[in-house]
């Protein structure tokens, strides 16, 4: 057993574990914690996969930005929440049964997969790599992924904003 | 450099992650939950992105590339999606999903 395999095997286990946790815990604030051992195992996985500069963009976007987010979402809504059980077995066990089948037919179509390992050349200045990748061959998409964000940020700003006039109408 | 993980354990691990996130998905109750695993789910197909990106038949930078346009989608789609939630908490007074079933105020 490589220590490449045995680091593999520990990232998942993490991963999967607070997805585990996710679907376990009760209080609504512990799950987004479990989520963010799931999200910086994942950048351990992408470093094996020789790809340094998305597990860092995984670390600072998902495990900082995207749960802080989250955390505010629900700090500003309701922090003491927690996820009763509300009866409802059958549906959740309908939803269990689907969600395995879709793993298993998943699971025939890839557990035996395998290419021939080709030379690649991507953990050599990854960065670098992606940047010239971004600004040749993917110039159009970047520019546009832009005006996305941009809408993104005004659209997020007009949706949560409070609407003055209205409530002043109502008081 | 060759890797000795084989291909099909990474997109094991990628569909077992895909399946939590859409249980999660699917049945918790919270919105915030279930924003954040439609995030999980998005992440795993990012693994396998990457995955064949690196161990596929003709693997090169690209598959990274898309990675890193998917990750900004998810960033807008999770901002997009808390600010609907404030909306809706600030009119309906709650964050059941299960009770946000109008499609008018």
């Amino acid at each position: 057993m490589s220590g490449e395999f045995l680091a593999f095997i520990i990232l998942a286990f993490i991963a999967v574990s607070g997805g585990v946790l996710l679907l376990n815990l009760t209080k609504v604030v512990h799950m987004v914690l479990a989520l963010v051992a799931t999200f910086i195992s994942i950048a351990g996985i992408y470093i094996l996969l020789s790809a340094e500069f998305l597990a860092v963009v995984q670390i600072l976007i998902y495990s900082g930005a995207i749960t802080i987010i989250m955390l505010f979402g629900i700090m500003l809504t309701r922090h003491d929440d927690q996820e009763e059980p509300k009866g409802g077995w059958g549906k959740k066990i309908t939803l269990f049964l689907g969600v395995v089948a879709f793993a298993a037919v998943v699971y025939l179509g890839i557990y035996n997969l395998d290419f021939p390992l080709l030379d690649q050349e991507l953990h050599v200045n990854n960065t670098e790599q992606i940047g010239v990748a971004l600004y040749t061959k993917y110039i159009i998409p970047f520019e546009l992924t832009s005006i996305v964000l941009l809408v993104a940020l005004i659209g997020a700003i007009i949706l949560a904003k409070r609407d003055n006039e209205k409530e002043a109408d109502e008081k | 450099m060759s890797s000795s993980v084989p291909i099909s354990a990474f997109l094991a691990l990628a569909l077992i992650l895909f399946c939590i996130g859409l249980y999660g998905a699917l049945t918790k109750r919270n919105t915030v939950i279930v924003l954040i695993s439609i995030e999980l789910m998005l992440n795993a197909v990012n693994i396998n992105l990457v995955a064949f990106s690196k161990l596929g038949v003709a693997p090169s930078i690209n598959g990274q590339i898309f990675a890193l346009f998917s990750m900004a989608v998810a960033a807008a789609e999770a901002a997009i999606g808390l600010a609907i939630l404030m909306a809706l908490y600030r009119n309906r007074k709650t964050v059941n999903i299960d009770e946000m079933d109008t499609m008018k105020h």
